[in-house]
């Protein structure tokens, strides 16, 4: 064999990394890769979280003394708003679909790309000009409508730019059913030979059922804001209870959307969870087709339970039983997905690397914010606790202890696929720990003021509660540099962090049988499928019973590394 | 001309192809319906809460734009349809000869629909101050007719550009039309745009005068 060919043979193997198939800017905006196109979405996130947070420090900060020191009335009003909006609909809603789910669901399946990649980058393009009206909002002096928008207040009587926001809304939420018409297409058409429905990684199987509620919850939402933007702008009589409109209506509407939203930002955590829990205890997931069942349960019940945000608006004692026992039921399948996690973990053999102890944190503080979610299902204590922190506590809960803590783990988990580097795992770990006590530092207060009867959007308050607050203010201070420090450290990875190999973790799933970072491909060869998901051990064997030679290895990180233990002495 | 022009990545064989736009159009459709579904609910409640008003209401709006309107889409699906005919078999001239119909007859009922508009203004149907109707509630029926035809005006003005869209390119030459899932999909949008305006017919303009 000559050079020429040995090189051309070398090169045939391993096609350059996605990350070096164009260097310049315009290849990277005009690009229609899901794997670039998701890392164009990590950087609008992230940008829309630091501002979000940054919001949240204010609130904070404002929160620590019971007179309201720092801010306006009406300047809390816009603070908290703009906290909310941004976000739920510029970080929770598009978080980890628009980031993982575009780079890992081709890859999950076997596929070259999603099914429509120009629809995808037109998403991006939503996005950014749904951020843009955000942005515009916020510099011309935002709006003070709390993110809920409620009429009358916001069509008649609000002086912020609610318009503004409600097109910035609006916009973004095309780019999120741009996405999920992508993910659902791109599911049923592009799997690979032999991945069968019933093969496919629960992660796939969450941004399915995620795809499917964006795709019919958004446009309700949608909707609800363009007949309030009619209504402010033409003075188009919608909710306008003098003549006769209803603006509950409107709520209605609103929450038709926003709670099924609650499942868009939380099913893809559930994915994210099951691939990292199986993967670091080295156990087949417990009930696959039951966790299926649960995901798409979910889905649809969660369709149906709106009225319980709406308990003390007015609607009859009927209608308000039936929403209570739906919100009941709807809590079900997630407790089935709980049980079904901590059972993958008995009998496990368990790694506390960091995406695991992401993982961890996040079924600890799922599970609180779903129990506290069936007291706020239940009439009686729904009644006292409206509008209170509890209720505070309870949707932070499950959208920061349980979302974001999962996006902080698929980060970690998936960082050496993205990159191709390891993340410094002692420094992970640390952070993880520090968002969980921070965390729980930072709302479990509010869960206690919230039932003693500290309300939600005050910022004078009693003194009796200076207490909780200045405690939540010191969390919140702790959870800050939480999500501070990965920006430090895995930034350092992209440069001084160890070559990650294919499969650093020894997982299963299409995704790390490609190199690290991938080519612009995804696979040389059309992958194929012959057997179902998270193989870590034989059927019916627990990991340590049987054929401990048969299980598939795990190496913990650092432990096999010369460089890290040298660190350690 | 070769049907491979028309395959693009991902995509691995044409069929897939077509049946991934068919299905994305169909999901984006659901999502749609969706969409206009906000609003008749609306509609349906503030007819239930108030009956005689929104009926007083109803009977203001012409009748005869409205049922002109309606022939006029009726008649587009049909060409549209047989656009998506012809391109299976090839025939250019038909292709282009049925999309330019079926874009020019969208065309005159936006055009009638203006004229409409205008004859609603003139007679202070817009809701306001100096509206016609002196029942409140009458106002609400003239939100929602505003509205709702506004929101499918602009959905068939978007279907329009599509559809004049693929006439250039396919006049030009070089859109393998014939393999391509461009029509069909196409011509599921239209058929939606004209199947929210059969609702809206008998909602905005029948319902008044039973
Ligand atoms: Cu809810």
């Amino acid at each position: 064999m000559t050079d020429a060919a040995a090189i051309r043979s070398a090169e045939a193997k391993e096609p350059p990394s996605y990350l070096k198939a164009g260097r310049t800017v315009a290849s990277w905006l005009t690009t229609t890769d899901h794997k670039r196109i998701a890392l164009l979405y990590f950087g609008s996130i992230t940008f829309f979280f630091f501002i979000g947070g940054a919001a949240a420090t204010l609130i904070r900060l404002e929160l620590i003394s019971p007179e309201g020191r720092f801010f306006t009335n009406d300047g809390y009003n816009r603070l908290f708003t703009l906290h909310g909006v941004i976000m739920v609909w510029f970080f929770l809603v598009p978080s980890i679909p628009t980031t993982f789910g575009n780079f890992l669901l081709p890859l999950m399946v076997g596929a070259k790309d999603v099914a429509f990649p120009r629809l995808n980058l037109m998403s991006w393009y939503l996005n950014m000009a749904g951020g843009l009206l955000v942005l515009a909002c916020l510099i011309l002096g935002g709006v003070d409508t709390g993110w809920t928008f409620y009429t009358p207040f916001s069509s008649m009587f609000s002086n912020g730019y609610v318009v503004l926001a409600a097109a910035a809304v609006f916009v973004a939420g095309f780019s999120t059913i741009a996405t999920g018409v992508n993910f659902i297409v791109t599911v049923h058409v592009l799997r690979a030979p032999g991945m069968t429905w019933f093969r496919l990684p629960l992660f796939v199987w969450t941004q399915y059922a995620t795809a499917a509620v964006i795709v019919l919850a958004t446009p309700v939402l949608a909707i609800s804001l363009l007949l309030l933007m009619a209504e402010r702008l033409f003075g188009l009589p919608i909710f306008d209870p003098a003549h006769g409109g209803d603006p509950v209506l409107f709520q209605h509407l609103f929450w038709f959307y926003s709670h099924p939203a609650v499942y868009i930002m939380v099913l893809p955590a559930f994915g994210v969870i099951s691939e990292i829990v199986t993967c670091f205890s080295r156990r087949r997931i417990f009930g696959y087709t039951a966790m299926i069942w649960a995901i798409l349960g979910i889905a649809v019940i969660g369709f149906f339970v709106w009225g319980h945000h709406m308990f003390v608006a007015g609607m009859s004692p009927f209608a308000a039983l039936v929403f209570s026992f739906l919100s009941f039921v709807v809590a079900v399948p997630s407790a089935i997905k709980v049980f079904n996690w901590t059972f993958t973990l008995y009998r496990g053999q368990i790694y506390f690397e960091a995406p695991m102890i992401y993982a961890l944190g996040f079924i600890g503080l799922f599970t609180t914010g779903g129990l506290s979610g069936l007291f706020t299902a239940s009439l009686p204590i729904d009644v006292h606790v409206t509008d209170s922190y509890f209720v505070v506590a309870h949707f932070h809960y499950i959208m920061v202890g349980g979302s974001v803590s999962a996006f902080f783990g698929a980060l970690h988990f998936w960082w050496p696929k993205i990159t191709g580097r390891l993340a410094p795992d002692r420094w992970a770990r640390f952070s993880a720990i520090l968002m969980y006590f921070g965390f729980n530092f930072t709302f479990f207060p509010q869960f206690v003021m919230g039932y003693l009867g500290m309300n939600r959007r005050y910022h004078h308050y009693a003194p009796e509660f200076q207490i909780y607050h200045v405690t939540s203010s010191a969390g919140a201070a702790i959870l800050a540099a939480a999500y501070l420090l990965p920006m430090g450290y895995l930034t350092w990875s992209l440069f001084y962090g160890r070559k990650a190999g294919d499969n650093p973790w020894g997982a299963t799933g299409l995704e790390w049988q490609t190199t690290s970072p991938p080519p612009r491909e995804n696979f040389v060869e059309q992958p194929r499928v012959d057997e179902g998901p998270y193989l870590y051990h034989p059927d019916q064997v627990a990991p340590f019973e049987e054929a401990p030679e048969r299980r598939q290895q795990h190496d913990p990180q650092g432990k096999s590394d010369p460089t890290r233990a040298g660190m350690e002495e | 001309m070769s049907n491979d022009a028309a395959l693009k990545e991902p995509f691995e064989s044409l069929d897939r192809q077509r049946l991934s736009a068919a299905l994305g159009m169909w999901i984006f459709l659901a999502s749609e319906v969706l969409f206009f579904g906000g609003m008749f609910l609306g509609m349906t409640i503030y007819r239930q809460i108030h009956p005689d008003a929104i009926m007083e209401a109803a009977r203001e709006t012409n009748v005869l734009f409205g049922s002109i309107n309606t022939a006029l889409l009726l008649i587009s699906s049909v060409t549209m349809v047989l656009a998506d005919k012809a391109a299976e078999k090839g025939l250019k001239s038909a292709v282009l000869a049925f999309l330019a119909a079926t874009a020019a007859l969208g065309l005159c009922f936006l055009v009638l629909k203006g004229f409409e508009y205008r004859e609603d203004i003139h007679e202070h149907l817009v809701p306001g101050p100096d509206f016609k109707l002196h029942t409140p509630a009458a106002q609400l029926f003239f939100g929602f007719y505003w509205i709702m035809t506004g929101v499918h005006a602009v959905h068939l003005t978007i279907a329009i550009v599509a559809v004049s869209t693929y006439f250039v390119r396919i006049w030009r030459g070089g859109f393998p039309f014939e393999g391509s899932a461009a029509l069909p999909v196409l011509g599921l949008y239209w058929h939606l745009v004209d199947i929210i305006w059969i609702f809206l017919y008998p909602l905005l303009y029948l319902g008044g005068r039973t």
